[in-house]
């Protein structure tokens, strides 16, 4: 895990275009500390976006690159929607799935993986919208999760199909109205994080994207958990702001009102025994590394 | 079967065929093809150092293949290409303008690329109209995406393409060469510098 992978070859340096040059030189790449307090220091993993204009789904996905842990080592698996617009930005390794097929493509992914590189930790991450995972890909993210695929799924809910112009999805609100769902939804949100639950995920959190300290925290949790133990499962509101009449600089505060106690994004999170252990002991090796780097500085201004 | 199809610069049209759907086979190892004819490897190492010669903007494509160190192999076939560059570029007149400039990234880029740096496979036209190439080189372009490139290339360019392929060569190109070390890019190179001065300039 290092940057030597990555690397252009000496002689064609100077015709590279900058952004990479950059990326080799800048990125935080090998460096198992990176977070989301990178941003602006480092050269981050996503070029120019192609989302709406102050879309919160474009922080989620800055706050998520800059928090895997492994990125040299880590494969996304995305699905259509707006998410997949940003794709084509991003440097690390990822693969289109047909839309709701994500998480079967993801399991043969890690499984090939596990075989190919047997030893080598490589993580598979699919990252795809709520239409993708909660209706249409329903079946493939359940059986993902039955099967106890080792592999995190991420949900960037945005309570409809906001691709395709507004239409009504499983996690959209009772009672909401959409551009193309004129009617009005009858019934209620559905409730997946409990059903990822019961489904057999170690590791599940509900909450908006709005605290970046937060996402990091709930990724590396997430992918550290589903390389060890089993599968996990992130539900981020990342809001439509076009759906839903807000304008560019609106997002944060959308978030902000719907993570509120009694609204339906207050943090929510549940560990499996297993998990919880796993994360104490990671919790242990961190204090660690951190008594030991303050030794060290201790040793140097001495 | 024969064929009468040749692979020739377009423009063709709009969705130009596949050369192997017209019939257009690859060459077996130690050989090459010119517009779809079997060559000698040798033959067709002239006929491109011609090309680069006698081209207005004969110009390098390199791939992610070459551009990314990789292994060693491909450290030796980018230092390769690179001395083919440096060898055309001394080797033409000054009316001639000799460019290297780098696929790095097979994703389609938005919201568009500078195609005074990069060229991309999903339009490589567009590189090839702003710099006016009319002879290019292929070279560390995975093998699916250098096919869909060249068939953009002939539908939409007068360009003669080159492709100088680590496999078993490009029927979509104009003239291939197979199995691509470096040795053979330096052979290619040699070539250059023996008909320096030779060939014509364009007019
Ligand atoms: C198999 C298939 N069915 C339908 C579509 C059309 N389609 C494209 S995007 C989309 C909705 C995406 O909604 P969601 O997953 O919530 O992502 P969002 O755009 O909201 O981020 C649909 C139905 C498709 N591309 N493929
Ligand atoms: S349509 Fe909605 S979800 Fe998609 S990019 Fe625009 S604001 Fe974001
Ligand atoms: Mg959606």
């Amino acid at each position: 895990m290092s940057k030597e992978r990555i690397k252009i070859a000496e002689e064609l340096f100077d015709i590279m275009p900058p952004e990479y040059q950059d990326l080799v030189k800048r990125a935080t790449f090998g460096n198992e500390q990176r977070g989301w307090k990178d941003i602006g220091n480092a050269k981050e993993l996503i070029e120019e976006h192609s989302l709406c204009a102050g879309c919160p789904e474009s922080m989620a996905f800055r706050y998520i690159l800059a928090s895997l842990p492994n990125p040299e080592d880590t494969v996304m698996v995305g699905s259509t929607g707006c998410t997949s617009l940003v794709f084509p930005h991003v440097a690390v390794h990822n693969i289109h799935s047909l839309f709701g097929n994500q998480n079967a493509i993801a399991s043969g992914l890690k499984r090939a993986l596990s075989v190919r590189f047997p030893g080598q930790v490589k993580d598979v991450v699919v990252l795809a919208g709520d239409g993708a995972t909660v209706d249409i890909g329903l079946d493939m993210t359940l059986q993902a999760w039955f099967r106890q695929e080792k592999f995190t799924t991420i949900c960037f809910d945005n309570e409809l199909y906001a691709n395709t112009g507004g239409q009504e999805s499983g996690l959209m609100q009772k009672g909401f109205v959409a551009k193309m769902a004129p009617v009005g939804k009858t019934f209620e949100k559905v409730r997946l994080p409990e059903i990822a639950r019961e489904s057999g995920c170690h590791y599940v959190v509900n909450c908006t994207v709005s605290k970046p300290n937060l996402v990091e925290k709930v990724i590396k949790n997430a992918i550290h958990i589903a390389r060890e133990i089993g599968p996990t499962y992130l539900q981020l509101y990342t809001p439509c702001i076009l759906e839903i009449g807000k304008n560019s600089m609106e997002g944060l505060q959308e978030m902000r009102d719907s993570e509120k106690p009694t609204e339906r994004f207050a943090y929510k999170e549940y560990v499996s025994e297993p998990a919880k252990e796993l994360l104490a002991e990671l919790a242990a090796k961190e204090k660690e590394r951190k008594a030991e780097a303050k030794k060290q500085l201790a040793g140097q201004t001495a | 079967m024969p064929t009468s199809y040749k692979v020739l610069p377009g423009p063709e049209h709009f969705l130009p065929p596949s050369a192997a759907s017209m019939g257009i086979r690859l060459p077996d190892p130690g050989q090459a093809h010119i517009h779809g004819t079997i060559v000698t490897e040798e033959e067709a190492m002239e006929q491109a150092a011609r090309q680069f010669l006698s081209a207005k903007v004969p110009t390098i494509f390199p791939g992610p293949l070459v551009l990314w160190a990789w292994n060693e192999k491909a450290a030796h076939k980018a230092k390769a290409v690179r001395h083919l560059y440096e060898t055309i570029k001394e080797s033409v007149t000054p009316s001639q303008q000799a460019m290297l400039i780098p696929m790095p990234d097979y994703r389609p880029k938005y919201p568009k690329i500078n195609p005074e740096i990069e060229i991309n496979p999903n339009h490589p036209n567009l590189t090839i109209w702003h710099n006016k190439i009319d002879a290019c080189m292929f070279v560390g372009v995975h093998c699916h995406q250098a096919n869909l490139s060249l068939k953009i290339i002939r539908g939409g360019t007068n360009c003669y393409t080159i492709a100088m392929c680590a496999q078993a060569g490009h029927e979509d190109a104009m003239l291939s060469i197979r199995d691509a070390t470096a040795d053979k890019i330096l052979r290619l190179a040699d070539w250059v510098k023996k008909l320096k001065g030779s060939v014509p300039p364009p007019a």
